[in-house]
Protein backbone atom coordinates (compact mmCIF):
# COMPACT_ATOMS: atom_id res chain seq x y z
CA UNK A 1 0.00 0.00 0.00
CA UNK A 2 1.07 3.58 -0.57
CA UNK A 3 1.59 5.76 2.46
CA UNK A 4 2.05 9.51 2.39
CA UNK A 5 3.40 11.23 5.47
CA UNK A 6 5.87 13.87 6.54
CA UNK A 7 9.11 12.85 8.23
CA UNK A 8 11.21 15.57 9.82
CA UNK A 9 9.53 18.15 7.63
CA UNK A 10 10.03 16.23 4.38
CA UNK A 11 6.95 15.01 2.53
CA UNK A 12 7.31 11.34 1.61
CA UNK A 13 5.33 8.80 -0.38
CA UNK A 14 6.36 5.18 -0.06
CA UNK A 15 5.06 1.77 -0.98
CA UNK A 16 4.96 -0.32 2.19
CA UNK A 17 3.54 -3.56 3.49
CA UNK A 18 0.58 -2.94 5.83
CA UNK A 19 2.45 -4.77 8.58
CA UNK A 20 5.52 -2.53 8.39
CA UNK A 21 6.04 -1.01 11.83
CA UNK A 22 6.82 2.69 11.98
CA UNK A 23 10.19 2.08 13.64
CA UNK A 24 11.23 -0.25 10.82
CA UNK A 25 10.00 2.27 8.25
CA UNK A 26 12.03 5.05 9.85
CA UNK A 27 15.18 2.98 10.22
CA UNK A 28 15.13 0.92 7.04
CA UNK A 29 13.15 2.93 4.48
CA UNK A 30 14.04 6.46 5.59
CA UNK A 31 17.51 5.56 6.87
CA UNK A 32 16.88 7.38 10.15
CA UNK A 33 18.53 5.31 12.86
CA UNK A 34 18.01 7.48 15.95
CA UNK A 35 14.93 5.60 17.10
CA UNK A 36 16.29 2.36 18.54
CA UNK A 37 14.53 -0.97 18.83
CA UNK A 38 15.00 -1.99 22.44
CA UNK A 39 12.37 -4.22 23.99
CA UNK A 40 10.05 -4.28 20.95
CA UNK A 41 7.13 -4.68 23.39
CA UNK A 42 5.97 -1.08 24.08
CA UNK A 43 7.86 -1.02 27.36
CA UNK A 44 11.30 0.59 27.07
CA UNK A 45 10.63 3.71 25.03
CA UNK A 46 13.89 3.56 23.04
CA UNK A 47 11.85 3.84 19.84
CA UNK A 48 9.96 6.97 20.95
CA UNK A 49 9.27 9.48 18.18
CA UNK A 50 6.80 12.33 17.83
CA UNK A 51 3.59 11.74 15.90
CA UNK A 52 1.95 15.11 15.26
CA UNK A 53 4.01 16.50 18.12
CA UNK A 54 3.18 13.81 20.69
CA UNK A 55 5.43 11.04 21.92
CA UNK A 56 4.59 7.52 20.72
CA UNK A 57 6.42 4.21 20.74
CA UNK A 58 7.10 3.54 17.08
CA UNK A 59 7.46 -0.23 17.63
CA UNK A 60 3.71 -0.29 18.28
CA UNK A 61 2.49 1.93 15.45
CA UNK A 62 1.95 0.72 11.90
CA UNK A 63 3.38 2.94 9.20
CA UNK A 64 -0.11 2.88 7.74
CA UNK A 65 -1.46 4.44 10.94
CA UNK A 66 0.93 7.37 10.50
CA UNK A 67 -0.43 8.22 7.05
CA UNK A 68 -1.13 11.93 6.77
CA UNK A 69 0.79 12.68 9.95
CA UNK A 70 3.96 14.53 10.85
CA UNK A 71 6.65 12.26 12.25
CA UNK A 72 9.64 13.75 14.05
CA UNK A 73 12.71 11.76 15.04
CA UNK A 74 15.76 12.92 16.97
CA UNK A 75 17.42 13.65 13.60
CA UNK A 76 14.75 16.28 12.99
CA UNK A 77 15.21 18.26 16.19
CA UNK A 78 18.30 20.36 15.47
CA UNK A 79 17.87 23.35 13.21
CA UNK A 80 20.62 25.07 11.21
CA UNK A 81 23.23 23.03 13.03
CA UNK A 82 22.06 24.17 16.46
CA UNK A 83 21.03 21.50 18.91
CA UNK A 84 17.44 21.58 20.12
CA UNK A 85 17.30 22.95 23.70
CA UNK A 86 16.47 19.48 25.01
CA UNK A 87 19.44 17.97 23.18
CA UNK A 88 21.68 20.77 24.46
CA UNK A 89 20.50 20.18 28.03
CA UNK A 90 21.13 16.42 27.80
CA UNK A 91 24.63 17.21 26.57
CA UNK A 92 25.33 19.89 29.19
CA UNK A 93 24.01 17.80 32.09
CA UNK A 94 25.47 14.55 30.75
CA UNK A 95 22.01 13.00 30.67
CA UNK A 96 23.26 9.75 29.23
CA UNK A 97 25.64 6.90 29.82
CA UNK A 98 25.69 4.33 27.01
CA UNK A 99 23.33 6.46 24.91
CA UNK A 100 20.98 3.71 23.74
CA UNK A 101 17.90 5.16 25.44
CA UNK A 102 18.90 8.75 24.72
CA UNK A 103 17.01 9.45 21.45
CA UNK A 104 13.83 8.08 23.03
CA UNK A 105 14.43 10.00 26.25
CA UNK A 106 14.98 13.21 24.29
CA UNK A 107 11.82 12.76 22.21
CA UNK A 108 9.75 11.87 25.29
CA UNK A 109 11.14 14.99 26.95
CA UNK A 110 10.21 17.23 24.02
CA UNK A 111 6.65 15.89 24.24
CA UNK A 112 6.55 16.19 28.04
CA UNK A 113 7.71 19.82 27.98
CA UNK A 114 5.16 20.64 25.29
CA UNK A 115 2.43 19.47 27.68
CA UNK A 116 3.98 20.81 30.90
CA UNK A 117 6.47 23.65 30.48
CA UNK A 118 7.64 23.75 34.09
CA UNK A 119 7.42 20.25 35.53
CA UNK A 120 8.49 19.41 39.05
CA UNK A 121 11.13 16.73 39.52
CA UNK A 122 8.34 14.30 40.44
CA UNK A 123 6.42 15.21 37.28
CA UNK A 124 9.56 14.63 35.20
CA UNK A 125 10.07 11.20 36.73
CA UNK A 126 6.43 10.27 36.12
CA UNK A 127 6.45 11.88 32.68
CA UNK A 128 9.38 9.67 31.65
CA UNK A 129 7.97 6.46 33.13
CA UNK A 130 7.61 5.08 29.62
CA UNK A 131 11.37 5.26 29.02
CA UNK A 132 13.85 2.87 30.59
CA UNK A 133 17.58 3.58 30.93
CA UNK A 134 19.43 0.29 31.09
CA UNK A 135 22.40 2.07 32.69
CA UNK A 136 19.99 3.36 35.38
CA UNK A 137 21.34 6.85 34.73
CA UNK A 138 18.12 8.54 35.71
CA UNK A 139 19.48 11.28 37.97
CA UNK A 140 21.32 13.12 35.21
CA UNK A 141 18.45 12.55 32.79
CA UNK A 142 16.00 14.18 35.21
CA UNK A 143 18.51 16.99 35.78
CA UNK A 144 18.76 17.50 32.01
CA UNK A 145 14.98 17.70 31.61
CA UNK A 146 14.71 20.26 34.40
CA UNK A 147 17.56 22.25 32.83
CA UNK A 148 15.82 22.16 29.46
CA UNK A 149 12.59 23.40 31.06
CA UNK A 150 14.47 26.22 32.78
CA UNK A 151 16.25 27.17 29.53
CA UNK A 152 12.91 27.20 27.71
CA UNK A 153 11.27 29.48 30.24
CA UNK A 154 14.26 31.84 30.12
CA UNK A 155 14.05 31.86 26.35
CA UNK A 156 10.35 32.69 26.31
CA UNK A 157 10.06 34.64 29.55
CA UNK B 1 8.90 -8.88 15.97
CA UNK B 2 6.79 -8.52 12.87
CA UNK B 3 3.08 -9.33 12.61
CA UNK B 4 1.77 -11.89 10.11
CA UNK B 5 0.57 -10.41 6.84
CA UNK B 6 -2.81 -8.71 6.72
CA UNK B 7 -4.81 -6.28 4.65
CA UNK B 8 -5.32 -2.82 6.11
CA UNK B 9 -8.43 -0.75 5.49
CA UNK B 10 -8.98 2.72 6.92
CA UNK B 11 -12.74 2.89 7.33
CA UNK B 12 -14.32 6.25 6.61
CA UNK B 13 -17.70 5.59 8.23
CA UNK B 14 -19.32 3.34 10.81
CA UNK B 15 -21.38 1.77 8.01
CA UNK B 16 -18.24 0.89 6.05
CA UNK B 17 -16.56 -0.56 9.13
CA UNK B 18 -19.63 -2.69 9.86
CA UNK B 19 -19.75 -3.90 6.24
CA UNK B 20 -16.10 -4.95 6.43
CA UNK B 21 -16.69 -6.77 9.72
CA UNK B 22 -19.71 -8.54 8.24
CA UNK B 23 -17.78 -9.46 5.10
CA UNK B 24 -14.70 -10.84 6.84
CA UNK B 25 -16.22 -12.22 10.04
CA UNK B 26 -13.73 -13.58 12.50
CA UNK B 27 -10.84 -12.95 10.09
CA UNK B 28 -11.20 -9.20 10.71
CA UNK B 29 -10.18 -7.19 13.74
CA UNK B 30 -10.99 -3.60 14.56
CA UNK B 31 -7.93 -1.39 14.95
CA UNK B 32 -7.98 1.83 16.95
CA UNK B 33 -4.82 2.83 18.85
CA UNK B 34 -3.51 -0.70 18.41
CA UNK B 35 -1.82 -0.80 21.78
CA UNK B 36 -3.44 -4.07 22.79
CA UNK B 37 -3.88 -5.59 19.34
CA UNK B 38 -0.49 -4.88 17.74
CA UNK B 39 1.55 -6.41 20.60
CA UNK B 40 -0.61 -9.54 20.31
CA UNK B 41 -0.10 -9.60 16.54
CA UNK B 42 3.66 -9.18 16.95
CA UNK B 43 3.67 -12.21 19.26
CA UNK B 44 1.39 -14.01 16.76
CA UNK B 45 -1.19 -14.45 19.50
CA UNK B 46 -3.49 -12.82 16.98
CA UNK B 47 -3.24 -13.06 13.21
CA UNK B 48 -6.23 -11.31 11.65
CA UNK B 49 -6.37 -11.23 7.87
CA UNK B 50 -7.95 -7.79 7.75
CA UNK B 51 -7.49 -4.80 10.04
CA UNK B 52 -10.30 -2.27 9.97
CA UNK B 53 -8.86 1.01 11.24
CA UNK B 54 -11.67 3.09 12.77
CA UNK B 55 -9.60 6.01 14.01
CA UNK B 56 -10.54 8.11 10.98
CA UNK B 57 -14.28 7.49 11.32
CA UNK B 58 -15.98 10.84 11.98
CA UNK B 59 -17.97 11.13 15.19
CA UNK B 60 -16.23 8.34 17.09
CA UNK B 61 -13.81 10.57 18.94
CA UNK B 62 -14.63 13.21 21.52
CA UNK B 63 -16.13 13.89 24.93
CA UNK B 64 -19.46 15.65 25.46
CA UNK B 65 -22.16 16.15 28.02
CA UNK B 66 -25.60 14.68 27.35
CA UNK B 67 -27.97 15.38 30.21
CA UNK B 68 -26.93 13.35 33.23
CA UNK B 69 -24.28 11.47 31.27
CA UNK B 70 -20.89 12.10 29.73
CA UNK B 71 -20.62 10.51 26.29
CA UNK B 72 -17.12 9.45 25.29
CA UNK B 73 -16.51 8.33 21.73
CA UNK B 74 -14.84 4.94 21.45
CA UNK B 75 -11.68 6.21 19.75
CA UNK B 76 -11.05 8.92 22.34
CA UNK B 77 -7.51 8.46 23.60
CA UNK B 78 -6.54 7.88 27.23
CA UNK B 79 -4.62 11.19 27.23
CA UNK B 80 -7.78 13.05 26.20
CA UNK B 81 -9.92 11.29 28.82
CA UNK B 82 -7.33 11.99 31.51
CA UNK B 83 -7.06 15.69 30.64
CA UNK B 84 -10.76 16.39 30.02
CA UNK B 85 -12.06 19.05 32.42
CA UNK B 86 -15.61 17.65 32.09
CA UNK B 87 -14.46 14.17 33.11
CA UNK B 88 -12.18 15.52 35.84
CA UNK B 89 -15.10 17.39 37.39
CA UNK B 90 -18.06 15.06 36.78
CA UNK B 91 -16.50 11.57 36.65
CA UNK B 92 -13.10 12.03 38.31
CA UNK B 93 -12.62 8.31 38.92
CA UNK B 94 -12.56 7.74 35.15
CA UNK B 95 -10.04 10.52 34.53
CA UNK B 96 -7.82 9.11 37.25
CA UNK B 97 -8.07 5.59 35.80
CA UNK B 98 -7.19 6.85 32.31
CA UNK B 99 -4.14 8.67 33.71
CA UNK B 100 -2.84 5.35 35.09
CA UNK B 101 -3.03 3.37 31.84
CA UNK B 102 0.47 2.48 30.64
CA UNK B 103 2.70 5.50 30.24
CA UNK B 104 2.47 8.85 28.40
CA UNK B 105 3.35 7.35 25.01
CA UNK B 106 0.73 4.63 25.42
CA UNK B 107 -1.88 7.19 26.53
CA UNK B 108 -1.17 9.20 23.36
CA UNK B 109 -2.27 6.23 21.25
CA UNK B 110 -4.49 3.88 23.25
CA UNK B 111 -8.25 4.47 23.20
CA UNK B 112 -10.97 3.99 25.78
CA UNK B 113 -13.04 1.85 23.43
CA UNK B 114 -10.08 -0.30 22.50
CA UNK B 115 -9.17 -0.93 26.10
CA UNK B 116 -12.73 -1.84 27.05
CA UNK B 117 -13.36 -4.04 24.01
CA UNK B 118 -10.04 -5.82 24.63
CA UNK B 119 -11.48 -6.76 28.07
CA UNK B 120 -8.28 -7.49 29.94
CA UNK B 121 -9.46 -8.34 33.48
CA UNK B 122 -6.36 -6.60 34.91
CA UNK B 123 -6.87 -3.33 33.04
CA UNK B 124 -7.89 0.02 34.53
CA UNK B 125 -10.77 1.16 32.35
CA UNK B 126 -12.96 -1.98 32.42
CA UNK B 127 -12.83 -1.85 36.23
CA UNK B 128 -13.48 1.89 36.24
CA UNK B 129 -16.60 1.74 34.07
CA UNK B 130 -18.05 -1.05 36.22
CA UNK B 131 -17.49 1.03 39.37
CA UNK B 132 -19.14 4.00 37.67
CA UNK B 133 -22.12 2.03 36.37
CA UNK B 134 -21.43 3.13 32.79
CA UNK B 135 -23.42 2.07 29.74
CA UNK B 136 -21.85 1.00 26.47
CA UNK B 137 -23.24 1.82 23.06
CA UNK B 138 -22.81 -1.06 20.62
CA UNK B 139 -23.58 -0.44 16.96
CA UNK B 140 -24.36 -3.22 14.52
CA UNK B 141 -26.04 -3.63 11.15
CA UNK B 142 -29.47 -3.38 12.80
CA UNK B 143 -28.73 -0.25 14.78
CA UNK B 144 -27.56 0.60 18.25
CA UNK B 145 -28.11 -1.14 21.56
CA UNK B 146 -27.08 -0.20 25.06
CA UNK B 147 -25.38 -2.68 27.36
CA UNK B 148 -24.58 -2.03 31.02
CA UNK B 149 -20.88 -2.27 31.87
CA UNK B 150 -21.90 -4.96 34.39
CA UNK B 151 -23.14 -7.16 31.53
CA UNK B 152 -20.44 -6.38 28.96
CA UNK B 153 -17.58 -8.56 30.19
CA UNK B 154 -18.60 -12.17 29.64
CA UNK B 155 -15.35 -14.10 30.01
CA UNK B 156 -11.58 -13.97 29.83
CA UNK B 157 -10.97 -11.37 27.09
CA UNK B 158 -14.57 -11.95 25.99
CA UNK B 159 -17.37 -9.41 25.72
CA UNK B 160 -21.01 -9.05 24.74
CA UNK B 161 -19.92 -7.59 21.37
CA UNK B 162 -21.25 -9.61 18.45
CA UNK B 163 -18.82 -10.42 15.65
CA UNK B 164 -20.08 -7.63 13.42
CA UNK B 165 -20.69 -5.03 16.10
CA UNK B 166 -18.64 -1.99 17.07
CA UNK B 167 -18.30 -0.42 20.48
CA UNK B 168 -19.08 3.17 19.49
CA UNK B 169 -19.46 5.12 22.74
CA UNK B 170 -19.21 4.92 26.50
CA UNK B 171 -21.84 6.71 28.60
CA UNK B 172 -20.80 7.55 32.14
CA UNK B 173 -23.18 8.98 34.78
CA UNK B 174 -22.26 12.50 35.90
CA UNK B 175 -21.68 12.51 39.65
CA UNK B 176 -19.50 15.51 40.42
CA UNK B 177 -19.78 15.33 44.22
CA UNK B 178 -19.67 11.56 44.70
CA UNK B 179 -16.70 10.44 46.83
CA UNK B 180 -14.48 7.84 45.21
CA UNK B 181 -11.39 5.76 45.81
CA UNK B 182 -9.00 3.99 43.47
CA UNK B 183 -6.30 1.47 44.24
CA UNK B 184 -3.96 -0.15 41.74
CA UNK B 185 -1.36 -2.48 43.17
CA UNK B 186 1.66 -2.88 40.87
CA UNK B 187 5.28 -3.86 41.27
CA UNK B 188 6.62 -2.04 38.20
CA UNK B 189 5.97 1.32 36.61
CA UNK B 190 3.32 1.31 33.86
CA UNK B 191 2.19 -2.25 34.60
CA UNK B 192 -1.25 -3.82 34.83
CA UNK B 193 -2.79 -4.19 38.27
CA UNK B 194 -1.86 -7.27 40.28
CA UNK B 195 -5.14 -6.38 41.96
CA UNK B 196 -7.14 -3.20 41.43
CA UNK B 197 -10.12 -1.74 43.26
CA UNK B 198 -12.33 1.17 42.22
CA UNK B 199 -15.13 2.31 44.51
CA UNK B 200 -17.76 5.03 44.24
CA UNK B 201 -21.47 5.47 45.01
CA UNK B 202 -21.75 2.20 46.92
CA UNK B 203 -20.30 0.21 44.03
CA UNK B 204 -16.99 -1.66 44.29
CA UNK B 205 -15.23 -3.03 41.18
CA UNK B 206 -12.24 -5.36 41.23
CA UNK B 207 -9.54 -5.88 38.59
CA UNK B 208 -7.61 -9.14 38.18
CA UNK B 209 -9.69 -11.07 40.71
CA UNK B 210 -11.15 -13.42 38.10
CA UNK B 211 -11.53 -13.89 34.35
CA UNK B 212 -13.43 -10.60 34.06
CA UNK B 213 -13.48 -7.34 35.99
CA UNK B 214 -16.22 -7.81 38.57
CA UNK B 215 -18.25 -6.34 41.42
CA UNK B 216 -17.46 -7.11 45.04
CA UNK B 217 -21.14 -7.71 45.73
CA UNK B 218 -20.80 -9.12 49.26
CA UNK B 219 -18.81 -6.07 50.33
CA UNK B 220 -21.31 -3.75 48.62
CA UNK B 221 -24.19 -5.39 50.50
CA UNK B 222 -22.33 -5.08 53.78
CA UNK B 223 -21.78 -1.41 53.10
CA UNK B 224 -25.43 -0.91 52.17
CA UNK B 225 -26.45 -2.62 55.43
CA UNK B 226 -24.65 0.11 57.32
CA UNK B 227 -21.37 -1.61 58.15
CA UNK B 228 -18.24 0.49 58.13
CA UNK B 229 -15.76 0.34 55.23
CA UNK B 230 -13.34 -1.91 57.10
CA UNK B 231 -16.06 -4.46 57.92
CA UNK B 232 -17.32 -4.34 54.33
CA UNK B 233 -13.82 -4.71 52.93
CA UNK B 234 -13.38 -8.00 54.80
CA UNK B 235 -15.86 -9.47 52.29
CA UNK B 236 -14.20 -8.01 49.17
CA UNK B 237 -12.83 -11.35 47.93
CA UNK B 238 -16.06 -13.32 48.51
CA UNK B 239 -17.07 -15.20 45.39
CA UNK B 240 -13.95 -14.29 43.41
CA UNK B 241 -11.68 -16.76 41.64
CA UNK B 242 -8.32 -15.01 41.20
CA UNK B 243 -5.61 -16.65 39.14
CA UNK B 244 -2.08 -17.54 40.13
CA UNK B 245 0.91 -16.08 38.28
CA UNK B 246 4.47 -14.98 38.95
CA UNK B 247 3.24 -11.90 40.80
CA UNK B 248 0.77 -13.40 43.24
CA UNK B 249 -1.06 -16.58 44.22
CA UNK B 250 -4.85 -16.58 44.80
CA UNK B 251 -4.57 -16.20 48.60
CA UNK B 252 -2.35 -13.16 48.25
CA UNK B 253 -4.73 -11.65 45.69
CA UNK B 254 -7.67 -12.14 48.08
CA UNK B 255 -5.64 -10.46 50.80
CA UNK B 256 -4.86 -7.57 48.46
CA UNK B 257 -8.53 -7.25 47.49
CA UNK B 258 -9.51 -6.84 51.16
CA UNK B 259 -6.76 -4.36 51.98
CA UNK B 260 -7.19 -2.32 48.80
CA UNK B 261 -10.99 -2.26 49.14
CA UNK B 262 -10.68 -0.78 52.62
CA UNK B 263 -8.38 1.90 51.21
CA UNK B 264 -10.64 2.59 48.21
CA UNK B 265 -13.73 2.83 50.42
CA UNK B 266 -11.98 5.41 52.56
CA UNK B 267 -11.27 7.54 49.52
CA UNK B 268 -7.62 6.67 49.06
CA UNK B 269 -6.21 6.87 45.56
Amino acid sequence: MRVELTVNGEARSDEVEPRLLLVHYLREVCGLRAANIGCDTTSCGACTVLLDGESVKSCTVLTAQAAGSQVTTAEGLASNGDLHPVQAAFRAEHGLQCGFCTPGMVMATVSLLAENQNPTEQEVREGLEGNLCRCTGYHNIVRAVLAAAAANSEGTG
Amino acid sequence: MIPAQFDYVAASSIAQALELLAEHGEDAKVLAGGHSLLPMMKLRLAAPEVLVDITGVPGLRGIMQDGDEIVIGATTRHADVASSSLIRSDAPLLGHAASLVGDPQIRHRGTIGGSIAHADPAADLPMAIIALGARLELTGPDGTRMVAADDFFTGYFETALAECELLTAIRVPRRPDEPWGYQKFVRRANDWAIVGVAATGGRIALANMGPTPLRATAAEKSLAAGNDPYQAAELAAEGTSPASDIHADPDYRRHLARVLTARALTGQR
